[in-house]
């Protein structure tokens, strides 16, 4: 079917501002991602899904200016020993960045792999992708998939010693930089990946995650203070049995942000955990956008999303459990909910579930409201001011999702952030 | 310590007066009970003088200390030494009680200039004064309040008030949901406390756990006034006879 005009000439002005990198052996899947593109056009407010958030900035030709940010603290995951990779306006920074050997990993740049005729990631680039884009279409990823300047290709085949952590710098008010990473954890391996930065003015990204046979994958990646910044990032990850893969994310403002995660579950036993926490004031608007497919036996999904909003920032969730027929002895959990700080901030919710097994246990709620009077005045009768009290319930409440991160030290710095943030009120 | 004067409070949300002109003294080193029927305003007494939002105070006043505490919000209250024991701790998901306690000591130490106390003299003292209680180490890592037994919620509030050191503590039915030893327990907590230079308002349904917590002075409130004053004998009438006679002899 034709695309709508107004669609169709946003598609094509966003289009005609970017070209196809070199592709060497990516070549074909760059070209299949924009033929997607051209297919389904780029979001509007019309598409259901993306009913609550506007994409305009997402998508227009070119990127809204963002001031830089001058960050008055240490940049997260520092404390602490792990391999870091820079990307400064979307682009791979080789003197900032640590030396990339790390034993049971081999990690290569998309540009380097471009230049070769066979490489693993061949395999990988842009297929989770495509087979994301039903039920419902990701233009945005697709456009990644096509366009991506940027990226690393990380590849897992023992336990890494210590976390691969990706610093994004935003250093250019125009930046526009559409990053795409592929990781495959071979059977057996177990890998820990952090992300944090601001990135760019207008960000785009997507991360492919192939995990095999017992093999483990925990993510962690906080999306900084730059609150000007826009960014649309797609995870799509596949679980092979008995595999592990678990999410936490942490946003601090940024003025317009969508995380889409989709998650196929597809060897019995494999375990999936989705979790994020964000906290922001005013014009911020974040959207978690969540798609699990159970498609094997036994296997167990959670996704928990904490929001706290305040001086008229919006909060959306949209989260699906979608089990197939035969993913007898699904365990999936949703829960989303919302902390309001005052009466101009909105939370909008989407939960869905979509059975098609008859022996399953699946649940999802979504709340939101605001502090809790009665916890509220019981802390302030102990002689804790108004404000600390409100801010040790916030933390509360946000403690679900935090508690979601495996590692003690990286939740402790992820909860510093918190606070950090909640100071700042005062 | 504790003057109230003709105080009269009503409702905030509806047109209902619960407090008709209360007159009480608390003096420092005397422990007042407060007896009364269900619905004659001895709770409300006990949240009013804590600062609960939801009732307003249409006549009197109430001083702590030369204080007047009714214009203090909830948390100078406790910084000038109010502390109240619910009659139902609230649970709070999420809060640790040692964070919680900790927050607290220090919020009130500040509040008063005084130095904080650090994280290894708290440990030592809040570890000793939980022995004492009976209070187990587990119970203090977990979320305040939740999953207490109603024993171990009172309790924890004593251990709170043992840790604050308030002038004034006003017990708000801390017998209910206790059976005998822990209500010894609890007794044996707030005795630890009594001192000179401090005061207590202990409001009770019933004489047993007078028993353990030997007031100085009773009094009787109903229909949101003190109508009879006396001494501990006055518990055990009560005990007796119920609140008809003293009522009627009020009429």
């Amino acid at each position: 079917m034709a695309l709508p005009e107004v669609k169709q000439s946003a598609t094509e002005a966003r289009l005609s501002a970017l070209s196809l990198p070199e592709s060497g052996c990516l070549k074909a899947a760059r070209e299949a991602a924009l033929s997607r593109v051209q297919t389904m056009g780029l979001p509007s407010r019309r598409d259901e899904y993306w009913k609550y958030t506007k994409p305009d900035t997402l998508v227009q030709a070119d990127a809204p200016k963002a001031a830089v940010f001058n960050a008055d603290e240490a940049p997260m995951f520092s404390a602490f020993e792990r391999l870091n990779i820079v990307f400064v306006d979307g682009v791979f920074d080789a003197e900032a960045s640590d030396d990339l050997s790390l034993e049971g990993v081999t990690i290569d740049r998309i540009e380097d792999i471009c230049c070769k005729d066979i490489h693993w990631a061949k395999d990988l680039y842009g297929v989770l992708e495509a087979r994301g884009q039903t039920p419902v279409e990701r233009p945005l990823a697709a456009l990644n998939t096509a366009f991506a300047t940027d990226g690393v290709a990380i590849r897992v085949t023992g336990k890494v010693s210590k976390p691969i952590n990706f610093t994004y710098v935003h250093s250019d008010e125009n930046s526009d930089a559409i990053l795409h990473h592929v990781i495959r954890v071979e059977t057996g391996a177990e890998v820990t990946i952090l992300e944090n930065g601001p990135a760019a003015s207008r960000f785009n990204k997507c991360m492919e995650i192939d995990i095999a046979d017992g093999g483990k994958l925990h993510l962690v990646r906080a999306q900084g203070r730059d609150h000007e910044r826009r960014a649309a990032t797609h995870l799509f990850a596949r679980l092979g049995t008995e595999s592990v893969f678990k999410s936490f994310t942490l946003t601090v403002n940024g003025v317009l942000t969508r995380n889409e995660a989709v998650i196929e579950l597809t060897g019995d036993d494999a375990v999936a955990h989705i979790a994020g926490a964000c906290v922001g004031d005013g014009d911020f608007h974040h959207d978690d956008t969540v798609f699990i497919t159970h498609d094997a036996v036994n296997c167990e999904s959670r996704q928990v999303f904490k929001k706290v909003l305040r001086n008229g920032a919006t909060g959306v969730f949209q989260g699906k459990i979608l089990v197939k027929e035969g993913a007898q002895k699904t365990d999936g959990y949703q829960i989303s909910q919302s902390l309001l700080l005052d009466e101009d901030s909105q939370f909008l919710a989407k939960p869905e579930l979509e059975i098609y097994a008859d022996d399953v246990a699946c649940s999802h709620g979504s709340t939101s409201g605001a502090i809790d009077d009665e916890g509220l005045f019981y802390l302030r009768s102990r002689g804790v001011p108004h404000a600390e009290a409100t801010d040790l319930m916030t933390l509360a409440f946000l403690a679900e999702a935090v508690e979601e991160i495996e590692d003690a030290e990286i939740a402790a710095d992820i909860v510093s952030r918190l606070e950090g943030w909640l100071a700042r009120r005062r | 310590m504790l003057e109230i004067k003709n105080l009269h409070v009503k409702l905030e949300d509806e047109d209902k007066q619960i407090l008709n002109g209360v007159d009480l003294t608390v003096e420092a080193g005397k422990v007042h009970a407060i007896m009364g029927p269900n619905g004659s305003g001895k709770s409300t007494l006990s949240y009013v003088l804590s600062g609960r939002d939801g009732y307003e105070v249409t006549e009197g006043t109430a001083e702590l200390e030369g204080e007047n505490i009714l214009e203090m919000e909830p948390e100078e209250r406790a910084a000038a030494g109010m502390f109240l024991a619910f009659q139902y701790p609230v649970e709070i998901p999420g809060v640790g009680n040692m964070t919680f306690l900790r927050t607290a000591v220090n919020a009130q130490r500040k509040a008063r200039g005084e130095e904080e106390l650090s994280a290894s003299d708290f440990l030592k003292e809040v570890r000793a004064k939980a022995k004492t209680l009976q209070i187990d180490a587990e119970m203090l890592k977990r979320p305040v309040n939740v999953g207490f037994s109603g024993g171990e919620k009172k309790r924890n509030e004593i251990l709170q008030m043992a840790m604050l050191e308030p002038k004034l503590c006003i017990l708000d039915e801390t017998d209910s949901g206790l059976d005998v030893d822990a209500m010894k327990l609890v007794a044996d907590g707030v005795n630890a406390l009594r001192d000179e230079g401090r005061g207590f308002l202990v409001i009770t349904h019933y004489q047993r756990l007078l028993d353990h917590i030997k007031p100085d002075v009773v009094h009787i409130l109903a229909n949101g006034r003190i109508v009879k004053t006396g001494g501990p004998e006055l518990a055990l009438e009560v005990e007796n006879n119920g609140y008809a006679g003293i009522l009627a002899e009020e009429a």
